[in-house]
């Protein structure tokens, strides 16, 4: 039964990708967007990963989308044109390619579900024994984050206050709009 | 207009519970999925909410931006905090163990307080980020 | 081989969504749809981590008395750390994005390296 509805909620992220792709209306497309995170969380509670889920619908839905247009609201320009220039044979290519070796990866990998493949013997099956015991917080995730993995968590703090000096060192100016004159020369 | 009046209306009802909430997720990391990121991005998605419904000008009354810069640093300052105070006394950085009378106590207490600070991160970031874009918007 | 394909089927379809997106990126010149495209992309590559723990018949990983078989928590805890790094890397590129447009008054990549070479 919940393969069923895996396969259904691939299909439908299948289908909203290659809408974002064709569509040419931009603020569509950001709501397209929008979709594909909520379709994603949806996934996630699927496959028995709440904390993820929550994250990627507030944070993809929620920030990514607003971001996107606010953007659009303030280039102005809301349709993208269709170049006549950039070849789309090379990259078409490249990426069947690329797909078919990723295919021909999978090969290897057991199938969705095995109790018994790689991932699940060593180091996570200690940290499914022991977290409780070692850390009193029931919930595994926030023990691996928190504690047993606290660097990994120290530095994407870091991350996210380094993404925010950069957007204020880009942006934090408050003179607005100086479009450069490019054609009378610089 | 009528539709104007809706939204305001919803938005100043909605609001606290939505602070509430992300209050909750941020306080039951421990027994229930939630933390810290998810607690500061529902945090931030209250401020955006009253930020799109009243305008920019009222948002920035009510988070003036100079509290926010200090709040982006004050999350990662208490995380580091907590692993020099750790050093202090004793222990490796960030071993959470001799921060309180047991090993346990100390785990969760430390785990604790670097939620507060990815918390407290993350919700002012996400909220300076957009008052940067907002900014750019040219009025109609 | 049913057994094969069903249990594969679904690395196959997250495989095509990560083709996609990554194709948006690459053959499309407006800036903000190769954005697009590139988050796609990265959450596409998250969904196939997250995919690789489950374990069937397990459940969600917070210990409680009931159950006793629980999905892997080691992904999930990677992939969170991935999913805030990329929002990071994105609202950066949309600052980008603006700052181009004020510069070179467009958003299109071959117009804008045509203003470049023709200086």
């Amino acid at each position: 039964m919940s393969l069923v509805v895996n396969l259904v909620l691939l299909v439908f992220l299948l289908v909203m990708a290659l809408a974002v792709l064709k569509t040419r209306h931009l603020f569509a497309m950001a709501m397209l967007f929008g979709l594909y995170s909520l379709l994603v969380a949806g996934l996630f509670v699927v496959l028995d990963a709440p904390d993820v889920a929550f994250t990627e619908a507030a944070v993809g839905t929620g920030i990514s989308t607003v971001l996107m247009l606010v953007t659009l609201a303030s280039i102005k320009d809301g349709h993208e044109l269709i170049s006549t220039q950039k070849s789309r044979t090379a990259p078409l290519i490249i990426c069947v390619l690329m797909g078919g070796l990723l295919i021909y990866g999978t090969h290897d990998i057991a199938e969705l579900g095995d109790a018994q493949s790689a991932p699940h013997m060593q180091v996570a099956a200690r940290y499914i024994e022991k977290g409780q015991e070692e850390t009193g917080v029931p919930n595994l995730v926030t023990a691996v984050l928190a504690s047993y993995r606290g660097f990994d968590t120290l530095g994407e703090v870091t991350v996210v206050l380094t993404a925010g000096i950069g957007v204020l060192m880009l942006l934090g100016s408050r003179k607005k709009l100086r479009i450069k004159e490019v054609s009378n020369g610089k | 207009m009528a539709n104007d009046l809706i939204l305001r209306v919803v938005t100043k009802w909605l609001s606290p519970i939505i602070i509430l909430f992300a209050l909750y997720v941020q306080f039951h990391g421990d027994y229930s999925p939630g933390g810290g990121f998810q607690a500061g991005v529902i945090f931030s998605s209250a401020i955006l909410l009253y930020a799109l419904t009243y305008g920019l000008d009222a948002a920035l009354q009510l988070i003036p931006e100079y509290i926010l810069r200090i709040g982006a640093s004050l999350g990662v300052l208490i995380y580091g905090g907590v692993g020099v105070a750790s050093m202090i006394l004793g222990g490796n950085f960030l071993n959470y163990s001799v921060l309180g009378s047991t090993p346990v106590a100390g785990q969760h207490l430390g785990i604790i307080i670097i939620e507060l600070g990815v918390g407290i991160t993350v919700a002012s970031v996400m909220v300076l980020l957009f008052f940067t874009f907002a900014r750019r918007v040219a009025p109609e | 081989m049913i057994e094969y394909i069903i249990g594969h089927i679904n690395y196959w379809l997250i495989v095509a969504i990560m083709m996609v997106g990554l194709y948006t990126l690459m053959s499309r010149s407006n800036l903000i749809k190769k954005l697009a495209g590139l988050s796609m992309f990265q959450t596409a590559v998250i969904l196939f981590y997250v995919s690789l723990g489950k374990v069937t018949g397990g459940t969600v990983p917070i210990i409680s008395e009931k159950y006793s078989l629980y999905s892997n928590p080691l992904p999930q805890v990677l992939m969170l750390t991935a999913i805030v790094v990329g929002v990071a890397t994105t609202a950066l590129g949309f600052a980008l994005v603006i700052r181009i447009k004020e510069a070179y008054n467009s958003v299109e990549e071959n117009e804008i390296s045509a203003m470049d070479e023709k200086e």
